[in-house]
C-alpha cells in the first residue's frame, strides 16, 4: 500500500538533481528556496513512512518494493524499512532539510551562506546538486534490502561528498578530500569482496532472506572470512580506531553542511552495516569477531576521548569525539545482545542529531571569528555571543552523556550490554571492556567541559589576529572591518570580521536561519532524552529478529 | 494523590524551561532593535535586566512553592514515622510505563515512601528558602533569570532521586544534579577558578557515578529489575560477593557525591559559586543524595558487611581530617564547606554502624542547620564583600539578627543542647557505640567511634572560632580591593534586604526545634561525653582567642596547620597522579596519531607513488626500449611454446 513511499524518497531528491541540469536558468534565482522545497518534500515523504509504519511489527521489513533489476545476475531492486532503519532514514532525510534550511534562509551577507552567488564564486547551483545526489546515496543505503544494492548506494555517497570537501571546503581541502575518498574506497573494495563471498556461498543477495538464514550454507571459517571483510569495509567509514584518520581531516576541511552530513549520516552507514549485513547475515563470523570488534571499540573510546583532551580546533576535537562515541556504538554491536544492539541503534542516532548540531555550532563559530582555534577564539563566548554559548554548552553536554539528554541512553546501554554479553562471548573479557568504556564516559565528560571552560569562560580577551583562509567562503583578510569599540571595558572590541559587502549590523550572536536548523535538533535530543522508548519500542523488535539465533 | 510526586518533580522542572525560555523574551525583541549595546549599560538594558529578574523570581519561586506542598502533603500522614522506626506505610506513587530496553526493563515509578517523604519535605522547603534568598542576593545579577532556572532543575532533580522508585530513574537524576552544580558553581564564569571548580566538580562527581552505574547493573542484574523494591526483595537470595561488588561500587558513586573521602575534593572548591548555591548543595540537594541512596538500598548495605567496614573506614579519616582542615581555614565558606564534609563523613559513619534512621535524622537536622549557616554566611559576606575571616569581626553589632541565626546554626552544628543537632549527633554517636559490641570488625568500629569523639571536640573548636571571628572582636576596617567576581559585589552597611532575612529567619526555627521530631530518645552517658568534649574544644578555641583576639586561634594547630590548611595535600596529589599524566598522556596520544597511525596511511600513499615512479621508468618514451622489451617478450614466448609442446 505504502511500498511507493521508498522509490518516492529517491525519486524526488534525485529528480530534484535532475531538474537544475535541464532547466538552470530557469532555477538560478530560486536556488536557496528550491533547495529547500526538494528536500522539504523528501522530508515530508520520511514522515508520511513514519506515520504509516506499522509500529506493531517493526520487526519486519515495510512497505517493500521487490523489483527485477538486473535479470541476468539475480540482482534486485529491493527496497524496504524496519525499525533499524526507519530511524535513519528520518534522521537523514530531516538532516538534508535542515542543511538546506541554513544554507537557504538567511541574508546573504550572514557567515555560512553558500547558496547566494557572491564573489570568489561558491557556485550555488552544483552545491544544491550535490547535496541531492548525496541525500539520494544516503537514504538508499538505508532502504537497500539487496547487498549489491546497498553496495551501490554506498558508493554513490562518496562521489558528492568528495566534491563537498574538495570544493567548498577549507584551505586545505584538496588533501583531506583525496584522503576520504581514497580511504573509503579501499575500504570498500575489501567490503564488495567480502559482500561477493556471501553471494558465492549461498547464491542469493537478498538481504531478508540472508539474514533469515543465519547464516546457513555458510561454513564458519567462511563467515569469519567474510565478516572481516565486511566488517573493515565498514570500520573505514564508521570510523573505527585505527582505520579512523581521514575522519578529523575530512571534518575540519569540509564546510559545516558538510560536516553535519559527514558525521551525522555518513558515519551511520558504516554501523548500520554492522547491524543489517554483517551480525544478522554472519552471525558466527561475529562470534568469533566480537571480541575484537570490542577491543578496537574500547581503545577507540579512551583513544578519541585523549585525542579530544590535547585538541586546539574545535572541529578537530568534535572529529576525534565522534571517534569516542562510535567506540560506545561498536561495543555495543560486539555485545551481541538485544541490549547492546539496541543501545548501539540508539546511540547512532543521538550522535547524529547531537553531533550535527555540534558540527552546525562550530562551523557558525568558525564562520564569525575565520578559526575554529580555541584559545584563538579567546574565551567569553557567553558574555560575547550568550545565545550561541547557551547552544554550544547544551549540545556539549548532550554528547557527553547526560541523562536526560539523547546522548546518555545510548552509551548506558551499550555498557549494560557490556555487562551481560550474549552466552558464547566471554564475559570477563567484556567486562573489562565495559570498565574501560565507563572511564572513556569520564574522559569525555573532561574534555567537552575543558573545551567549555576555555571557549564559552573567562572574560574575553582580543582573540589573537588570525590570517583568513583561502576557502571560498572566507573573506580576504584585508577587507575585515573591525567595528568602532564603544563597548565597555571588560568587553572586547569586536574582532569578528565583517563581510566587505556592507556592514552586518549588529553582534552576530545566532541568526534566525541558525535557529531555524538547530530548534529541531534541540527539540529532538530533549524528547529522545526524555521519552527514550520512542526509539527503543522501534529498534527492540527489529534486533531481537536480527539476532535470531543468538538471542 | 498518587500523582504527586509526579507533579513535584514536574513542576520545578518545567519551571526550571520557563525560566530559560520565557524570562527574556520581550528583551530578546528589544535587543535586536536596541543593537549589541543594550545589555553593556545603559537604562533601557537595566530596566530589561530587573525585569527579566522579576519574572524569573516568580517563575522560579511559585513552582517551588507548590512543590513544597505537595511535599509536605505527601509526609503529611506518615510525619516522621521513619525517625521512630515504626511501621513502614504503604508508598504513594505511580508508575508511568516502562522502557523497554531489550533486557531488564526500566519501570517509571514514581512514589513517596516515610522516607523519602521526609526527605522531600527538607528538599523542597530548604530549595525555597535558598529560590527567596537568592532574589536578594543576586539583586542585580545580570544572569539571575538562568541562575533560577538552574536552581529550579537541581531541586527538579533531587526530588526526582526521592521519589525514584527505580534505580535507573534514580540515576538520572542523580545525574543531572551533576550539572546543575556544574553550572551553578560555575555561575561567575568570568573567573577562571570559578570554571574550573565548576570542571572539578562535575568530573569527580561524574567519576563517582560510573562506579554507581555499574552497581546498579550488578544489582540490576541479580534481581532481574532496576525496581528498588523488587532488588530489596531479592536481597537475601543474592550471593555474598554479588551484595559486596555491588555495594562497593554503589559507594563509589555516593562518595562522589556526598563527598566522602576520596572523592572529596571538589566539595571545598564549589565554594567558588554563589552562597545560596552552597546552602542548596550542602544541605539539601547532592551531598543529601549519597547519604539517602545509601539509606534507600540500606538492606543491601546491610548484608554486604565487608562495604560497611570499608564505609566505616572511609568515613572516620573523612570526619576527623575534614574537621581539622575546617579548623585552619580563613575563607569563612571553605570552613563550613570542611564542616560540610565532615558531618557527612557523620552520616556515613552512622550508616556504617546500622542505624540508617539515626543517620536520616542527622542528615534532617544537618540540613536544616547548613542551610541556615549557609545563608547566615551569605548575609555576612553580602556585608563585608569578602569571604575572608581575617577581613571580618565584631559584626554583632551590624548584623544582630544576623549573629542570632548564626549563633542558633553553630550550636546545633556542635550538638549543644537544646538545638537539633544534639539530639541528631546523639543518635549517630548512640548507633557507633553500639556498633563496638558488633555488627563492624572490631578494629574498624573503634577507629570509627574513636574519630567520632574527638570530632565532637575538633567541631566545637572550628565552629566556636569562626564564630568569634566572625562577630567578635574589633571590627576590622580593611581597604578593600576592588571585588572580583566569585565573591560578593555589593557592599552595605545595614543588615541585608528582608528577602534574605525572612528565610534566614524561617530557617532558624527548624535548626532549633527539629531535634524534637520523632519523640526523645536520649542515651544520657553518651549525651554527657559529647557535650563535654565539644564544650572543651570550644573553650581551647576561646582561651586562645581571649589571650590574643587579633590571631588566629587556628595557631594551636602548630606545625600541623600548613598540612591542615591545605586539607592535607590530597588536591595536589590527584594532580600530580592523575590531572598531569592524563594530560600528558593525551599529548602523547595526539603525536601519536599524527606520526604513528596517520603516518601510516600517508606513507602507504608515498610507498604506492614510490612504486609507481618505479614502474614509470618503463615508460620513459624511449621507442628503443619498447621494441625491445616486444621481442624479449616474443622470444619468451616462443621458447615457452616450443619447450612445452
Amino acid at each position: 500500500m505504502t511500498s511507493w513511499l521508498p522509490v518516492a524518497l529517491l525519486a524526488v531528491p534525485l529528480l530534484g538533481a535532475f531538474l537544475l541540469l535541464v532547466a538552470p536558468s530557469l532555477l538560478r534565482p530560486i536556488l536557496p528556496a528550491y533547495g529547500m522545497v526538494v528536500s522539504g518534500v523528501t522530508l515530508a515523504l520520511a514522515v508520511a513512512l513514519v506515520a504509516t509504519f506499522d509500529h506493531g511489527q517493526a520487526g519486519r521489513p515495510q512497505a517493500t518494493v521487490d523489483l527485477p533489476w538486473v535479470p541476468g545476475l539475480d540482482l534486485r531492486f529491493h527496497l524496504g524499512v524496519d525499525g533499524i532503519s526507519l530511524p535513519l532514514v528520518a534522521l537523514t532525510a530531516l538532516l538534508t532539510f535542515l542543511c538546506f534550511a541554513y544554507l537557504g534562509w538567511g541574508d546573504a551577507r550572514r557567515p555560512g551562506q553558500l547558496l547566494h552567488p557572491r564573489p570568489g564564486g561558491a557556485r550555488p547551483r552544483a552545491l544544491v546538486f550535490t547535496l541531492l545526489v548525496l541525500e539520494v546515496g544516503m537514504i538508499g543505503t538505508f532502504l537497500a534490502l539487496d547487498l549489491l544494492l546497498f553496495f551501490v548506494f554506498f558508493e554513490i555517497v562518496l562521489v558528492p561528498m568528495y566534491f563537498l570537501i574538495a570544493i567548498w571546503g577549507g584551505a586545505e581541502r584538496r588533501g583531506a578530500a583525496v584522503k576520504f575518498i581514497l580511504y573509503t574506497l579501499l575500504g570498500s573494495v575489501v567490503m564488495l569482496l567480502g559482500l561477493l563471498l556471501i553471494w558465492a556461498q549461498t547464491g542469493t543477495l537478498d538481504i531478508v532472506a540472508l539474514g533469515q538464514a543465519h547464516g546457513a550454507g555458510m561454513s564458519r571459517a567462511v563467515q569469519v572470512l567474510a565478516f572481516v571483510a565486511v566488517g573493515l569495509g565498514l570500520a573505514v567509514k564508521t570510523p573505527m580506531w585505527p582505520l579512523h584518520t581521514w575522519l578529523p581531516d575530512a571534518h575540519t576541511q569540509a564546510p559545516t553542511v558538510g560536516s553535519v552530513l559527514l558525521a551525522g549520516v555518513l558515519l551511520k552507514m558504516g554501523t548500520y552495516g554492522f547491524a543489517r549485513i554483517a551480525i544478522p547475515i554472519l552471525p558466527e563470523g561475529a562470534v568469533a569477531v566480537a571480541p575484537w570488534l570490542g577491543a578496537f571499540a574500547v581503545v577507540g573510546i579512551i583513544y578519541g576521548s585523549l585525542a579530544c583532551l590535547a585538541q586546539r580546533d574545535l572541529k578537530r576535537m568534535i572529529a576525534y569525539s565522534s571517534v569516542g562515541h562510535m567506540g560506545f556504538v561498536l561495543l555495543g554491536f560486539a555485545t551481541l545482545t538485544t541490549v547492546g544492539i539496541n543501545g548501539a541503534l540508539f546511540a547512532n542516532v543521538a550522535h547524529g542529531l547531537i553531533t550535527g548540531l555540534l558540527f552546525f555550532l562550530a562551523g557558525a563559530i568558525k564562520d564569525r571569528h575565520h578559526t575554529a582555534d580555541i584559545p584563538s577564539l579567546g574565551g567569553g563566548l557567553l558574555a560575547r555571543l550568550p545565545h550561541l554559548g547557551a547552544v554550544l554548552t547544551f549540545a556539549s553536554i548532550a554528547s557527553l552523556g547526560l541523562p536526560g539528554l539523547a546522548g546518555f541512553w545510548g552509551e548506558m546501554l551499550a555498557l549494560l550490554g557490556a555487562f551481560q554479553p550474549a552466552d558464547v562471548l566471554p564475559r570477563a573479557l567484556f567486562l573489562t571492556f565495559m570498565a574501560i568504556g565507563g572511564l572513556g564516559a569520564v574522559l569525555t565528560a573532561a574534555y567537552f567541559l575543558v573545551m567549555l571552560s576555555r571557549a564559552t569562560h573567562g572574560v574575553p580577551s582580543v582573540p589573537l589576529p588570525v590570517s583568513a583562509g583561502t576557502g571560498p567562503d572566507d573573506h580576504p583578510a584585508d577587507a575585515i572591518v573591525r567595528p568602532a569599540a564603544d563597548l565597555a571595558a571588560w568587553e572586547t572590541p569586536d574582532e569578528r570580521p565583517v563581510a566587505p559587502v556592507g556592514a552586518v549590523p549588529e553582534a552576530l550572536d545566532i541568526q534566525r536561519y541558525e535557529l531555524v536548523a538547530w530548534v529541531p535538533l534541540i527539540v529532538l535530543i530533549l524528547l529522545f532524552g526524555l521519552w527514550p522508548q520512542l526509539l527503543l519500542s522501534l529498534t527492540t523488535p527489529a534486533v531481537q529478529t536480527l539476532l535470531g539465533a543468538l538471542s | 494523590m498518587t500523582t504527586f510526586p509526579l507533579l513535584a518533580v514536574l513542576l520545578p522542572f518545567l519551571a526550571a524551561f520557563a525560566g530559560l525560555l520565557l524570562s527574556r523574551w520581550p528583551r530578546g525583541r528589544a535587543r535586536q532593535s536596541n543593537g549589541p549595546a543594550a545589555h553593556v549599560g545603559g537604562t533601557p538594558a537595566d530596566e530589561d535586566s530587573a525585569r527579566a529578574n522579576r519574572r524569573a523570581a516568580w517563575i522560579a519561586v511559585v513552582p517551588t512553592a507548590a512543590a513544597a506542598v505537595l511535599a509536605v502533603w505527601l509526609a503529611w500522614g506518615q510525619g516522621f514515622a521513619f525517625l521512630d522506626g515504626g511501621a513502614r506505610s504503604v508508598p504513594v506513587g505511580d508508575t508511568y510505563g516502562a522502557i523497554d530496553t531489550g533486557g531488564v526493563p526500566i519501570s517509571l515509578t514514581l512514589q513517596a515512601d516515610d522516607l523519602s517523604g521526609l526527605l522531600g519535605v527538607l528538599v523542597t522547603l530548604v530549595a525555597l528558602a535558598v529560590q527567596i534568598y537568592s532574589i536578594g542576593y543576586l539583586k542585580d545579577d545580570p544572569r539571575y533569570p538562568s541562575y533560577s532556572a538552574f536552581i529550579s532543575l537541581f531541586t527538579s532533580a533531587m526530588l526526582l532521586v526521592v521519589y525514584a522508585g527505580d534505580l535507573l530513574v534514580l540515576y538520572v537524576g542523580w545525574e543531572i544534579m551533576g550539572l546543575c552544580s556544574y553550572l551553578l558553581i560555575g555561575h561567575w564564569w568570568e573567573d577562571r577558578g570559578n570554571s574550573r571548580a565548576a570542571v572539578k566538580a562535575f568530573l569527580v562527581t561524574r567519576l563517582g557515578d560510573v562506579g554507581f552505574l555499574f552497581g546498579i547493573f550488578v544489582l540490576g542484574g541479580a534481581a532481574g529489575s532496576f525496581r528498588i523494591a523488587d532488588v530489596l526483595a531479592k536481597v537475601p537470595e543474592m550471593s555474598a560477593g554479588t551484595l559486596v561488588a555491588a555495594t562497593m561500587l554503589l559507594l563509589a558513586g555516593v562518595a562522589g557525591k556526598s563527598a566522602q573521602v576520596p572523592l572529596h575534593t571538589w566539595l571545598p572548591d564549589a565554594m567558588a559559586g554563589p552562597t545560596p548555591i552552597s546552602a542548596l548543595i550542602h544541605a539539601a540537594t547532592m551531598v543529601a543524595a549519597g547519604i539517602f541512596l545509601v539509606a534507600r538500598l540500606f538492606p543491601a548495605f546491610a548484608a554486604a558487611r565487608p562495604t560497611l567496614d570499608v564505609l566505616a573506614v572511609l568515613a572516620a579519616l573523612g570526619m576527623l581530617g575534614a574537621a581539622l582542615a575546617a579548623l585552619a581555614q580563613d575563607d569563612l565558606k571553605r570552613v563550613l564547606a570542611y564542616s560540610t564534609v565532615s558531618q557527612l563523613a557523620y552520616m556515613a559513619g552512622g550508616l556504617a554502624a546500622g542505624s540508617d534512621t539515626a543517620t536520616i535524622f542527622h542528615l534532617i537536622t544537618h540540613g536544616a542547620f547548613k542551610a541556615l549557616l549557609f545563608l547566615c554566611a551569605g548575609v555576612v559576606i553580602h556585608h563585608v564583600g569578602s569571604n575572608l575571616m581575617s577581613q571580618m569581626g565584631g559584626l554583632r553589632r551590624e548584623l544582630p539578627i544576623t549573629f542570632a541565626a548564626t549563633t542558633v546554626g553553630f550550636a546545633a552544628l556542635m550538638g549543644l543542647p537544646p538545638f537539633s543537632g544534639f539530639f541528631s549527633k546523639d543518635a549517630v554517636l548512640v548507633a557507633m557505640e553500639g556498633a563496638l559490641a558488633g555488627g563492624l570488625t572490631d578494629a574498624a568500629a573503634l577507629l570509627l567511634y574513636g574519630c567520632a569523639l574527638a570530632t565532637v571536640a575538633v567541631t566545637g573548636a572550628y565552629a566556636t572560632r569562626a564564630w568569634l571571628r566572625t562577630f567578635f572582636g574589633r571590627t576590622r576596617t580593611v581597604a578593600l580591593p576592588e571585588p572580583e567576581p566569585g565573591t560578593a559585589h555589593v557592599i552595605d552597611t545595614r543588615e541585608a534586604p528582608p528577602t534574605m532575612l525572612v528565610p534566614v529567619v524561617l530557617l532558624a526555627v527548624p535548626a532549633v526545634l527539629l531535634g524534637f521530631a520523632g519523640g526523645l530518645h536520649l542515651d544520657a552517658p553518651v549525651a554527657v561525653i559529647s557535650v563535654v568534649l565539644a564544650l572543651l574544644g570550644a573553650a581551647v578555641v576561646y582561651a586562645s582567642w581571649r589571650s590574643d583576639p587579633v590571631a588566629d586561634p587556628a595557631r594551636l594547630l602548630g606545625p600541623l596547620r600548613q598540612p591542615c590548611e591545605q586539607a592535607f595535600y590530597v588536591d595536589h596529589l590527584y594532580a600530580a597522579v592523575i590531572a598531569r599524566p592524563i594530560v600528558a598522556l593525551a599529548g602523547l596520544v595526539v603525536r601519536t596519531d599524527d606520526t604513528v597511525v596517520d603516518g601510516a596511511v600517508r606513507g602507504s600513499g608515498r610507498s604506492a607513488r614510490g612504486l609507481s615512479g618505479l614502474l614509470r621508468l618503463a615508460q620513459n618514451g624511449n621507442v628503443q626500449l619498447y621494441v625491445s622489451g616486444l621481442l624479449a617478450g616474443v622470444l619468451l614466448i616462443v621458447v615457452g611454446a616450443v619447450m612445452f609442446t
